[in-house]
């Protein structure tokens, strides 16, 4: 595209935000720090839009979770189109009532007649040193819950593009940023990136790795490895988790007939078991393999560098279970 | 006490008029659960009515109301569409959320009924929300939360009253005070003795009057809403009252005051109000018996309407999730 640049997650998202803010005066934000105010968020996502949308649309909040999804719940069923951020997904437990009870369920619970298009943005991930209570990956617990979509972009050109669909989406949209990636570069076309839709992120013919988020970008450097030694993988970036691209990942494992799905989610319960029963009751017989399943550890995130290292799956271990596989 | 707003002698009937349907609204519930031909959870508001039917004199179709399980007399009093009521009740398609709801969830966009929650304390921080949605539009518009004493106790009452004082949205907080929060009594709840009190923590102005006199709901709500409207910010209004049935209709009550009960229900101020209609001269007993029996043939067309029409197609399932209706 002509006007393919690079920019990080972090800048990806920033010009996400003010794009949809622009073009859209129902789109608000608020959450603790948003505002120029406070720089713009801890890591500056928000920097620049109170500046020029104003601090009636771009509003830092207290720290008050509940009341944070409450007024974007709120402002929504009138009309609005607000963009909360909770920091850290772990502060998410602090706003259940407001996510799961009301944003997911309000639509069905008034028979249509109110709707929730709020995106909830947070963001998370191992790596930091920042122990049990600010990295944990809680994608399955909204998943499970009906009405409330889940995205996880892996990259900074889907990062834009998914937050796009996700403000123009009609219901509540989680938004998960994966901390330690907002730095990353990558190219960006600034095209609209639709919630539902996986993509191939490297095509192969021998196995299919499917993820999102941190664990794609070791699935392809897994793959990268494997294809030196002649094993071709191909790795699907789920970019949204809930509702998933079903047809997406049952083509590809149709064609490879392997499949490995990895998450940053410790393992037990998490949406590696949904994929793989999927995987298994419509392919049962095309298999060459099991599927098999990669999560973290079944623990809290530990803070001591070589634990938080085994704790979540990454290059060598997901370079493992490929081989593995296909042995 | 002498510049206090007081209601005129038509203001009176209408708030009479509000309390009648819900209290005889009430008894058809009573008489037709009773009965086995309906069959709900039932938290019925009787002994609650002159306060929602004294603050939604004050407001328009447009003004926002968010309310809670014991809510059916908030949403009489605001305007609630009978028919559609009875038929969401008797869990009908034709009711107000096609039966999906059912009396937990009552929802009218259309007059402002925006929120029924089933969370206790949960009715605050979408009313919030709403407050900065009318704050944003800028015509003037309320929202009101209400709530019961119970809900004073719950971590949302301090972040939305404080987010609602700070960005001074036009919110008006009822805590509908009925003395027990389920089963347990306010003395059994809190070390203080008026919720009210908790209003000059944020920095609002916070009101304990009568919930059950109309003259000083009147001037209470009055002051609130001006405030309110004139952009000054929220206020706190502790509506001290009884409930009639317990929590939970069909439970014993023996957790209750005996002689407080018979005293609240030997004061109901509905017979108290048709007296001073008489007495003061605003209507006559043919008038108010004319009133009365308008208000029980509305209720007998939409009992009878409700429960012929057909209960929702199991396709309704698959509705209102999303926008789009799920495969």
């Amino acid at each position: 595209m002509s006007n393919a640049t690079k920019l990080t997650m972090i800048e990806a998202i920033n010009k996400a935000l003010h794009d949809a803010m622009e073009a859209d005066p129902r789109v608000l934000a608020l959450g603790e720090e948003v505002s120029d105010t406070e720089e713009g968020g801890v890591f500056g996502a928000t920097k620049g839009l109170s500046t020029k949308f104003g601090e009636h649309r771009v509003k830092s909040t207290p720290i008050s979770e509940q009341a944070i999804i409450g007024a974007a719940i709120g402002a929504s069923i009138a009309g609005y189109r607000p963009v909360a951020e909770i920091m850290l997904m772990n502060f998410t437990t602090v706003a259940m009532d407001m996510i799961v009870n009301h944003a997911a369920k309000l639509r069905f619970m008034s028979g249509g007649q109110t709707n929730v298009p709020i995106v909830i943005r947070t963001m998370t991930g191992s790596g930091f040193s920042t122990g049990g209570q600010h990295a944990d990956y809680l994608e399955a617990w909204f998943a499970h819950t009906a009405g409330i979509k889940v995205v996880a972009p892996s990259n900074p050109a889907d990062a834009y593009g998914l937050m796009r669909a996700a403000i123009e989406d009609e219901d509540p949209v989680l938004f998960i940023e994966n901390l330690p990636s907002y730095w990353t570069p990558g190219q960006i076309d600034f095209a609209p990136v639709p919630i539902g839709k996986a993509r191939v992120a490297r095509a192969g013919s021998d196995v299919t790795v499917i993820a999102h988020s941190m664990m794609v970008t070791q699935s392809l450097v897994a793959a990268e490895a494997l294809a030196a030694t002649g094993i071709s993988v191909e790795v699907v970036d789920l970019r949204t988790i809930s509702p998933w691209d079903r047809q997406a990942v049952l083509d590809s494992v149709a064609k490879t007939g392997r499949a490995l799905v990895v998450h940053e989610a410790v393992k037990e319960f998490g949406i590696g078991g949904e994929i793989a029963a999927t995987i298994g009751e419509e392919l049962f017989g095309k298999l060459k393999a099991p599927v098999r399943r990669l999560g973290a550890a079944y623990c809290a995130v530990p803070y001591s560098k070589p634990l938080e290292t085994a704790f979540a799956p990454n290059a060598e271990t997901i370079g493992a279970a490929l081989r593995a596989l296909v042995a | 006490m002498s510049n206090q707003a007081r209601p005129d002698g038509k203001t009176l009937l209408e708030i009479y008029r509000k309390a009648a349907l819900i209290k005889q609204n009430d008894e058809r519930i009573i008489k037709l659960m009773t009965a086995g031909k309906l069959v709900m959870p039932y938290y019925s508001p009787r002994g609650q009515e002159i306060i929602p039917s004294t603050i939604s004199v004050f407001l328009n179709d447009d003004d926002y109301i968010c309310t809670i399980y014991r809510g059916l007399h908030d949403m009489l009093a605001k305007g609630f569409p009978l028919g559609e009521l009875w038929a969401e009740l008797a869990g009908r398609v034709t009711g107000t959320c096609k039966g999906k709801g059912g009396p937990m969830h009552l929802t009218c966009p259309s007059r402002g009924m925006m929120v029924t929650t089933g969370i206790v304390g949960s009715s605050m921080p979408i009313a919030t929300g709403l407050g900065w949605a009318a704050q944003l539009n800028g015509r003037g518009q309320v929202s009101v939360a209400n709530f019961g004493d119970g809900a004073a106790n719950i971590g949302a009452f301090h972040e939305s009253l404080n987010m609602a004082a700070l960005w001074k949205l036009p919110v008006i907080f009822v805590c509908q005070n009925n003395t027990y929060a389920e089963h347990t009594s306010m003395a059994r709840s809190t070390r203080i003795e008026r919720y009210s009190t908790r209003a000059d923590s944020y920095g609002m102005p916070g009101v304990t009057v009568d919930g059950n006199d109309p003259d000083a709901m009147y001037a209470a709500t009055a002051a609130a809403i001006s405030r309110a409207r004139a952009g000054e910010g929220p206020t706190l209004i502790e509506a001290m009252t009884f409930r009639f049935n317990g929590h939970l209709l069909g439970e014993a009550g023996h957790y209750m005051d005996k002689e407080r009960l018979a005293q609240a229900k030997a004061n109901d101020p509905l017979p108290k109000l048709r007296q001073r209609l008489l007495d003061e001269g605003v209507a006559s007993e043919a008038e108010l018996a004319a009133l009365e029996r308008d208000i029980a043939q509305q209720i007998d067309v939409a009992v009878t309407a409700a429960f012929e029409a057909p209960f929702p197609d199991v396709s309704e399932l698959k509705r209102d999730v999303f926008a789009q209706q799920i495969a």
